[in-house]
């Protein structure tokens, strides 16, 4: 396999490299093999230099090791290595001629959930990782419950360690079972099964001969074939306003452009648009690149706006359809995952919230429970969240908040909540139904 | 039907830009360092693109060793001409008159580039600054973060990183406290190539391949110049070579290598079995846990 060459075109734009970009999390318990999967992946597919892999080599040796220890190539901090865990999230980069592909690898321990979500909110793939010889754990339903909560369209579970039942294909149907029943209980778009031993190399890039009844793909082709583009929102047009150009030059000194990018929808020169909060109608006069204007924009392109009428938009404001516009709303339902391990979200503190380029404070009105991420039960008398836990909560939030229920719109659907003493990120937030029409 | 499919290369670059916007709009004084090395310039191409027509609204730093490559200097200055952006010069041989730093036995300038570079941020009360670190280079940067906080003290503390979700960055800091920001996080050495090449960017001459008076040491090949003239007892050769990275003119290698335009080097790259760093950085070899005991030191 050999790594993109892409196509230089003087005229194409887009057209500089064949493949799109695939991002997938991965998630497993800690003896799933999970660094052993993604070590395979970047060396079965050559994306492993000499001096990374003579650097793991040596240290396989040092240890006593039988094999090179793949696992090595992904586990970057000193502490990890110490203690052979992987306690943050990594980013792993590969490509084959179809795509590249970032990884967010994040640790599988119950205190590093909030790793899981970090990783997973990005993510078009969440990679389970069952260990077959354990079968679905709770970790492994932890993990799925939080890639769907996420919205994470495609679910791939990685049956691996296949080589320690023998490759049986009853050990891999009877788990598929298990995790299917339960998946069934959450929404999930699109669910995958692969038998696979990491280790061996079966069915990770080059389809495995020790498992003739499974007539599905390795995982690498179904990571290269899996159908993106169309888990995308391209209908709903949000703009949010990101930055004003405003040249203080003499060469452009009326130029006023808005700068941003393309959350959802298509936007096209000539089309009605809605500024909100302002309310005003107009129409988008051109969309512009540094490389000249565009005919079209969509996500996730970096653009500048730029508008009919002289309407006044600033930073944090939100560009749509007037027959298509977002909820106006100060008070916000949400699931939270809670991220700060110092202290714990209560009714009727206020925090700092950021939802898409807009910053405002949001005070706790209520929690109204607490979800077990193992069981999904819900516990309505919880008084306080704590570090990894999932709630639904209700915000009221000082300046109105243009948003779509997270399950439609994962970007006008998602929030941070950041502590204003520390300034650290405590929650992501992701919206549930809609509050006051506007 | 247009696919509305962004092509890997463009998905790129729309992300730097909106991390470079972010910035700007939520930080007080952002600066973005710069080398003079590839990364750094493709940070200020995709600056120039982020905030066109005007121009790019933060200076630029150049933490000046005293060991720089002429024609890097040279490239430099074509840029600052060409896009206006304004140049800070921090000068590392200033900090060692002044006993800011001391030199180091090896000659090596790139550790004691940290606190001169720590010390010019200050002065000048940047509160944010670029830095072309990208997360394939090395194991400790897999879990940079793209806003990396850093205490008064310039420390990065792989223990106390925030959370990023989403795009949703968070650059908020204390009086004093600041953030690295790395719009090339995502980015891989052979994309940035690919991107050099489709964008026509303007490099130093360095990074292609020509005919050069090389001596070998260590497995590594030197030019001989002012800044490595030839020991005794050694030998020099002449070998098609280029340099794959743009540090201190003294320590940098280059490699053999008959890649002698763009087109080569993208070509050389996707083939290359080694990270560019294990390649040409005599000052990387130290230790595996090298580059994380120098990013806890403020480096970048």
């Amino acid at each position: 396999m050999t790594t993109t060459l892409p196509e230089a075109t003087p005229e194409g734009r887009n057209e500089l490299v064949t493949g799109d970009l695939l991002r997938f999390a991965t998630a497993g318990s800690v003896d799933d093999g999970k660094s052993t999967l993604i070590g395979r992946l970047l060396f079965d597919s050559k994306s492993i230099f000499a001096d990374q892999l003579e650097s793991v080599e040596q240290v396989s040796r040092d240890r006593g090791n039988d094999y090179a220890d793949l696992s090595l190539l992904t586990d970057g901090l000193r502490a990890e290595r110490e203690q052979g865990i992987t306690i943050d999230v990594a980013y792993r980069y590969f490509a084959t001629p179809k795509r590249k592909f970032i990884i967010a690898d994040t640790p599988g321990h119950i205190q590093y959930t909030r790793n899981m979500v970090t990783g997973a909110s990005t993510a078009d793939v969440a990679l389970i990782l069952v260990d077959a010889r354990k079968g679905v754990v709770e970790q492994s339903r932890r993990h799925t419950f939080l890639a769907t909560l996420l919205g994470v369209p495609h679910i791939v579970v990685c049956v691996n360690k296949m080589d320690l039942v023998d490759y049986d294909e009853q050990v891999f149907e009877q788990i598929r079972a298990e995790f299917t029943e339960f998946a069934a209980r959450l929404r999930v778009p699109d669910l995958t099964f692969i038998p696979v031993s990491a280790l061996a190399g079966d069915n990770v890039v080059t389809r495995s001969e020790n498992m003739p009844w499974f007539d599905g793909s390795p995982l690498l082709s179904h990571l290269e074939r899996l159908h993106v583009a169309s888990d995308r929102n391209l209908v709903d047009v949000r703009f949010p306003v990101q930055y004003v150009i405003r040249p203080q030059q003499n060469d452009a000194r009326d130029y006023r452009g808005y700068a941003g990018t393309v959350a959802s929808g298509v936007m096209k020169p000539g089309d009605r648009v809605l500024a909100l909060p302002a309310g005003l109608e107009t129409t988008i006069a051109s969309i512009e690149t540094a490389d000249g204007p565009v005919e079209e924009a969509y996500p996730p392109m970096s653009v500048t706006v730029r508008l009919a009428d002289e309407i006044d938009i600033s930073r944090g404001d939100m560009i749509c359809r007037p027959n298509n516009a977002p909820t106006v709303t100060q008070d916000v339902d949400a699931q939270i995952c809670w991220m700060d391990e110092s202290a714990a979200l209560v009714q009727g503190k206020k925090y700092a919230i950021k939802h898409t380029t807009r910053w405002a404070r949001a005070m706790v009105k209520n929690i109204n429970y607490r979800v077990d991420v193992n069981t999904l039960h819900r516990d309505e008398d919880a008084t306080e969240i704590k570090l990894n836990e999932i709630a639904r909560i209700r915000l009221r939030v000082t300046q109105p908040l243009f948003v779509d229920p997270y399950t439609q719109n994962r970007q006008t659907g998602a929030f941070i909540l950041v502590d204003e003493a520390t300034n650290k990120t405590v929650a992501a937030g992701m919206i549930g139904t809609a509050g006051r029409q506007y | 039907m247009k696919s509305h499919v962004l092509s890997q290369l463009r998905s790129l670059e729309a992300e730097s830009i909106h991390i470079m916007r972010e910035v700007v709009a939520e930080m007080q004084r952002p600066c973005l360092l710069f080398s003079g090395g590839k990364d750094s310039i493709v940070m200020l191409h995709l600056a120039v693109k982020a905030f066109a027509p005007a121009r790019v609204p933060f200076p630029i730093m150049h933490v000046d060793t005293g060991l720089n490559f002429q024609t890097v200097l040279d490239c430099r200055d074509r840029w600052v001409e060409r896009t206006g952006v304004q140049l800070v010069v921090a000068s590392v041989q200033e900090g060692i008159d002044r006993g800011l730093v001391q030199e180091e036995p090896n000659g090596s300038r790139n550790r004691i580039q940290t606190p001169v570079l720590l010390e010019a941020a200050e002065k000048h009360g940047f509160d944010a600054l670029f830095g072309g670190g990208r997360r394939d280079e090395e194991k400790a940067r897999a879990k940079e973060r793209v806003f990396s906080f850093r205490d008064d003290f310039g420390q990065w503390d792989p223990k106390n990183q925030r959370p990023e979700i989403w795009n949703l960055y968070n650059g908020r800091v204390h009086q004093g406290e600041s953030i690295r920001v790395f719009p090339l996080s995502n980015w891989t050495e052979l994309d940035i190539w690919s991107y050099i090449e489709a964008e026509d960017i303007d490099l130093p001459d360095l990074y292609l391949a020509r005919e050069r008076e090389v001596v070998e040491r260590s497995g590594m090949l030197y030019e001989v110049n002012g800044f490595t003239p030839l020991k005794d007892g050694e030998t020099a050769q002449v070998l098609s070579t280029r340099y794959r990275t743009v540090g201190d003119a003294n320590l940098t290698a280059c490699v053999e290598s008959g890649a002698a335009t763009l087109r080569d080097v993208v070509e050389e790259v996707a083939a290359v079995r080694l990270t560019e760093r294990g390649a040409t950085r005599g000052d990387d070899k130290v230790s595996e846990a090298a580059m994380e005991d120098r990013k806890k030191e403020g480096y970048f």
